[in-house]
């Protein structure tokens, strides 16, 4: 493989050389052998090598100008200790389910009117009038339950697992934000179908917020826009929830990620405590 | 390590000793210097410059004194009577259509049990809980305001009778145009109904814990 090859899948990369042909000139050996060459051959193959090289080329061309591959080998083809199981598939379930509550609400975007007299309307528009639209709504919803079990899942495992412990305490930082921002997203989500329950849900949540004693009030009144629960709540409730926490979500999702890949995963604690047999016994 | 330590220590902190072209004499800024400390204050003003405004834009209600100053008619005076409240209803929030709305329960003020507040003509009990806002319904049946979220219970004049509430619930001003009953702004009142600027659900009056929760510019 010539050293510009990105770590394509094997199903990907061109077919090595038969033995006895002979390699097409300039591939050095590695790439797919040349049609003329061949005597005998399968349609099929001769498609698939053709579309692998195709692939490879695209891809080259982007990695030479990006040198992107190094990073993505580094980050996507890492080594992970021993034991990885379906435990450490939490967090990325989690930043998936985040992906899906953002696609489903880009698309909810699309339909709904953050006006307190067109609010519940439009929701009942998408729910009963739009094409899949009660689907999509019904996948932000939940999806947005599904996200908090995960957040929670993928947390507990990380403390049960000891993950958290240095050098990774910043990482767990970066979640206890992560976390905070997603019931932030739950509060903020709730109060957008208008109707009675979100309502008063989110009139008893702010006089939550209001109930701290001196900043209470002012933080209940910047949730509202105002000394009282009106217009400027719902738009504002919109924009939190729509552009600066998920923002900010994202951004914090990129440090987490970077710090994974930097740091690496944990083993589980069964098989750290084998290891700690192990070097017994051999003492 | 010992060669980096000498040449800090040679290293002198007046650019003509350090052999710079063009240094003046007792100059210690360098060109470099100076030009990193400009960049940083020319984007330190350009991002204050949207920052700051975008910001006042978000706080700006909390400065703002946002109580009006209208009042709005609820019925002729032959509506209201001292012994049992009457349902109206008002708009708090102008612009907010069916949620900017509430009922303001009135009745007119008895003088043998209204001893506070006696410049006000009607007593307008607001339904909002003093507990986290949730709307209490009056039931005559036991003259209590009852709130269906979490169980506060408020008495005839609206002082806390049970439950989680903090304080009685607030009131409105009122007044008598021509013959018509007219509420204003919101007040708070403490468990001696003494009058207060409007305060969140939640916040105390009474005792130390009242200077927990002061007066804001917006109310």
């Amino acid at each position: 493989m010539s050293k510009l090859t990105p770590p394509l899948p094997r199903f990907l990369r061109p077919a090595p050389p038969r033995p006895g042909r002979r390699p097409a000139p300039g591939d050095n050996g590695t790439g797919p052998p040349g049609r003329r060459t061949g005597g005998k051959r399968k349609r099929g193959r001769v498609l698939r090598d053709g579309a692998a090289e195709g692939g490879t080329a695209a891809v080259g061309w982007l990695d030479e100008r990006s040198g992107l591959s190094p990073f993505l080998r580094g980050f996507l083809f890492r080594k992970v200790p021993k034991g990885t199981d379906w435990f450490h598939t939490l967090g990325s379930a989690t930043m998936f389910a985040f992906v899906s509550q953002a696609v489903t609400g880009v698309f909810l975007a699309m339909y709904y009117e953050p006006d307190p007299s067109r609010a519940y309307e439009s929701a009942s528009y998408i729910t009963n009038e739009v094409f899949l639209g009660e689907l999509v709504r019904g996948m932000h919803k939940w999806g947005a339950t599904v996200m908090i079990v995960l957040v929670f899942l993928h947390m507990g495992r990380t403390f049960v697992f000891g993950a958290y412990k240095y050098p990774r305490e910043l990482n767990w930082v970066i979640g206890v934000v992560l976390l905070i921002l997603t019931l932030a997203m739950g509060f903020t989500g709730y109060l957008l179908p208008f109707d009675q329950r979100s309502f008063w849900a989110t009139v008893v949540g702010v006089n939550i917020n209001a109930s701290g004693p001196l900043i209470g009030p002012y933080l209940a009144e910047f949730l509202r826009g105002g000394a009282e629960f009106g217009t400027t709540t719902l738009t504002r409730f919109y924009a939190l929830h729509m552009l600066l926490i998920p923002g900010l979500i994202g951004a914090l999702i990129g440090a987490h990620l970077y710090l994974v890949a930097k740091l690496g995963t944990t083993a589980p604690p069964w098989l750290k405590a084998e290891k700690k047999e192990l070097s017994r016994e051999e003492l | 390590m010992a060669s980096d330590k000498n040449s800090k220590q040679k290293k002198s902190p007046y650019t003509s000793d350090r052999g710079i072209a063009g240094a003046f004499e007792g100059e210690t800024v360098t060109r470099r210097g100076f030009m990193t400390g400009n960049a940083l204050a020319v984007g330190g003003i350009a991002t204050a410059a949207f920052g700051l405004p975008a910001l006042g834009f978000a706080l700006g209600p909390q400065l703002q004194d946002s109580t009006s100053d209208d009042w709005q008619d609820v019925g002729p005076e032959g509506d209201f009577n001292p012994q049992t409240y009457v349902p109206k209803v008002a708009n708090i929030v102008a612009a907010a259509g069916e949620a900017g709305k509430t009922t303001v329960y009135l009745r007119r003020r008895d003088p043998k049990r209204d001893k506070r507040n006696e410049d006000l003509p009607y007593v307008a009990v607001s339904t909002r809980c003093a507990h986290l806002g949730c709307p209490v319904r009056y039931i005559q049946a036991s003259e209590r305001f009852v709130c269906p979220c979490h169980g506060g219970i408020y008495d005839f004049e609206g002082k806390v009778a049970g439950g989680p509430p903090v304080r009685p619930l607030d009131r409105f001003y009122t007044r008598v145009t021509d013959g018509r009953v007219e509420i204003g702004s919101r007040f708070s009142v403490n468990s001696e109904l003494d009058r207060f600027s409007p305060r969140d659900p939640s916040n105390h009056l009474d005792g130390l814990w009242q200077y927990l929760y002061p007066k804001r510019p917006s109310t």
